[in-house]
């Protein structure tokens, strides 16, 4: 038997409300600030001219993203029409692979050894991790310190008797040297999320396999890193996302020199729609729709990804 | 009652004066030495002399005006007044003065600044008064007279060719052990004198920019010179992009001999240089078809956008005042732009070597190439500018030949020109 209070409609009314209210002025901002722009953007990629107000800009379709991939070859960047676009894309394609690999590779052997009874855990914890909290500027303004002709490291390879080097003026050595950069400053991060995922690993399987007499490695290839998978699998994809949108700390490091060497696609983006005279809005912003699709595909990956763990766990 | 009346009188008073008395201007400032500072000290007498006035100096970094002020006043923001180097490709945003300007002010504007009121025009037609140069500079080499002394090699004379210049201060670095000859700050424009000297034109017929046989053979003359090892490839080449970078830290190091940038370093020269060895300003170096320097500069501004159009004006017209922009061209050590102040003189108080340096820029400013002067005033300078500074970059990182690098600065200045007329 059910009974009809008054008022119990209106009260059950504002219980559906309630969390809208508190939801509102998230709503609001990321309306404001992150769909707004987006779609401001999206609008942009389809119009020509230099004008900045939207209402001013013709629509031309797809011409800036032909433009942004008319190509002879896209493997070879001069036979394209924005040949530093795709200097860009394929020096982020680099970056990716040697960084998330790398990065990978590092924070798995700091998380492993952090997560060993090591003398001073708590300290080295704290040394790995605290770059991370260190903005991506000043990151990048130490290590210019230090890399440049009169820097630490040229002054400590003379004091050697060596002959010092142009660290940051030879591509190669530029582009690895962004690489580190980027490994030092972030493995912390990503050392931090292995560690988690290694201290929920039960302690009983570990004492099984040493009961067993398992080496070393068969531990590590049959019990650490197949219930580390999820973990891994979140590493990979977020230091692959923020391969692809690398900027700041390259851009004062290097600058994307030498030449376009360490320039990404987000530099190519921001010299396309801000630093030129003749600013190229839709230019850019085909060039940020293309990034989105990276990152879109990327996210996928990830969310791919981490449902598969998840059913392999559910199964287990 | 009376009180009340009183009160009210008194507020509605108020209300009516508050415009009057809250007249205050925001002068956007980037500075290359003291210029912020010493416009402040003038604007001081400003607003004594102009009770209720307000001169608000927001300094900022050089990059805030060459990036963000553009977007800001295509947005319809910004400062009243602003201090910018891209004279004519602003100038859809400016403020004319002229209707602000009494008769005889407009004329002494135009009789004083005849020479660089063009430059903020858009075209012939256009006979606007729109700003007021602070800085008037031209390029130049500056010489490490003590590594010529220590290596006993004369100096080249007035008419030496880049090469003769060249061949002299590798001379000299080989002598002293030092590891280059020459650098040239990272920058089209510093590039464009050593063009026009080897016969760039700039310009065709229409008026177009071109990358004609003159800017080609000076390219390949400035890669080899790296290619040489000459000159240190981590200025032009080190660096990504259209950015710019000088090379001072190089010359004051001593690890060049010559150094090609111009007279807005003097002050840094005389206060960090001067102690450590003695240097030159070198006459303009020639080619086959010039002995030039190119001009350039920094100017204050009026912006469209301002609600106080007359204040503007006044303060800009007040800082032209012979007086008061000669005090601004000795404290900040510049050359100046009126000719009234450069004819009648300007007391530096400098060493004998800045002074010796700028007399040594003044003396170049009745040699530049008119293809110069033409670049400077050219709306879209900077679309030459940049992709200059961008590809020869490229092409002396060694990541493209210089042929190449040619042909994609032709075809980024013609696509800049392109979108700027749609």
């Amino acid at each position: 038997m059910s009974v009809n209070h008054p008022g119990a409609v209106p009260r059950a009314q504002a219980r559906r409300a309630t969390p809208w209210w508190f939801l509102t002025p998230n709503l609001v901002i990321m309306g404001l600030f992150t769909f707004l722009p987006i779609t401001i953007n999206f609008y942009y990629a389809f119009t020509g001219g230099v004008a900045l107000y939207p209402q001013d800009r013709p629509f031309v379709g797809l011409e800036n993203l032909a433009t942004l991939l008319d190509c002879g070859n896209h493997f070879d960047p001069s036979t394209c029409r924005r040949d530093l676009f795709w200097r860009a894309v394929w020096n982020t394609a680099k970056l990716s692979v040697f960084q998330v690999s790398l990065m990978v590779l590092f924070a798995l052997i700091t998380a492993l050894v952090l997560n060993r009874k090591i003398i001073g855990r708590g300290f080295w914890r704290g040394v790995f991790f605290y770059p991370v909290l260190l903005s991506p500027v000043v990151v990048a303004l130490v290590w210019k310190w230090i890399l440049q002709r009169e820097g630490l490291l040229n002054a400590a390879v003379a004091g050697l008797g060596g002959t010092p080097t142009l660290w940051l003026g030879e591509p190669g050595s530029a582009f690895f040297w962004v690489v580190f950069v980027s490994i030092w400053a972030h493995l912390g991060f990503y050392t931090l999320i292995l560690l988690a995922g290694l201290q929920a690993i039960p302690a009983d399987l570990y004492e099984a396999a040493q009961m067993d007499r398992a080496s070393p490695w068969r531990t590590l290839s049959r019990i650490t890193l197949p219930l580390l998978m999820p973990n891994l699998l979140v590493v990979m994809v977020l230091a692959a996302i923020r391969a692809v949108q690398t900027f700041d700390e390259v851009f004062v490091l290097t600058g994307g020199g030498p030449g376009s060497a360490t320039t990404f696609i987000v530099q190519f983006i921001y010299q396309t729609g801000f630093q030129e005279q003749v600013r190229l809005y839709g230019l850019a912003a085909a060039g940020s729709l293309l990034l989105a699709l990276a990152l879109v595909a990327l996210t996928l990956v990830q969310l791919r990804a981490s449902r598969a763990a998840e059913a392999g766990e559910r199964a287990r | 009652m009376t009180l009340v009346r009183f009160s009210a009188v008194a507020l509605a008073a108020a209300f009516l004066a508050a415009p009057l008395m809250a007249q205050e201007l925001r002068v956007q400032c980037y500075s290359d030495g003291n210029e912020c500072e010493v416009t402040g000290d003038i604007a001081k007498r400003f607003e004594a002399a102009n009770a209720g006035t307000k001169i608000i100096i927001d300094k900022v970094p050089y990059k805030a005006v060459v990036e963000q002020l553009p977007v800001q006043l295509a947005a319809g923001e910004g400062p009243d007044i602003a201090r910018v180097t891209d004279l004519g490709g602003l100038n859809k945003y400016y403020l004319d003065l002229t209707p602000h300007l009494s008769a005889a002010r407009a004329k002494a504007w135009a009789d004083n600044f005849s020479s660089t009121l063009p430059w903020f025009r858009n075209g012939a037609a256009d006979k606007g008064i729109y700003g007021l140069m602070s800085q008037l500079t031209v390029t130049g080499a500056y010489v490490n007279k003590t590594l010529f002394e220590q290596a006993k090699v004369p100096m080249p004379a007035a008419g030496a060719s880049w090469d003769d210049w060249m061949a002299a201060a590798d001379k000299v670095a080989k002598a002293t052990k030092v590891p280059f000859a020459m650098a040239m700050d990272r920058s089209g424009h510093r590039f464009a004198p050593l063009a026009v000297a080897y016969g760039a034109k700039i310009f065709d017929a229409n008026g177009t920019p071109v990358v004609d046989a003159g800017y080609q053979a000076a390219a390949k003359k400035f890669v080899d010179w790296h290619k040489a090892g000459l000159m240190p490839k981590e200025v032009w080449g080190g660096v990504g992009g259209s950015q710019y970078r000088d090379a001072f830290e190089e010359f004051a190091n001593g690890r060049v001999v010559v150094y090609y940038s111009g007279s807005w370093q003097l002050k840094r020269m005389d206060t960090q240089v001067t102690k450590a060895f003695d240097w030159a300003v070198a006459p303009a170096p020639c080619g086959p078809a010039a002995c030039t320097a190119m001009p350039g500069g920094a100017a204050f501004v009026g912006l469209k956008r301002t609600k106080q159009p007359a204040l503007v004006a006044k303060f800009l017209d007040f800082l032209s005042e012979d007086g008061n922009y000669r005090e601004l061209m000795a404290k900040t050590e510049n050359i100046p732009a009126s000719l009234s102040v450069a004819k009648a003189g300007v007391t530096y108080n400098v060493s004998a070597m800045a002074k010796a340096g700028l007399n040594a820029f003044v003396a170049d400013v009745p040699k530049i190439a008119k293809a110069n002067f033409d670049l400077q005033g050219y709306r879209l300078n900077r679309a030459v500018f940049l992709p200059t500074a961008q590809r020869l970059g490229q092409a002396v990182a060694g990541e493209m030949s210089t042929e190449d690098a040619l042909k994609r600065l032709a075809s980024d200045m013609d696509e800049q020109v392109k979108a700027a007329s749609k």
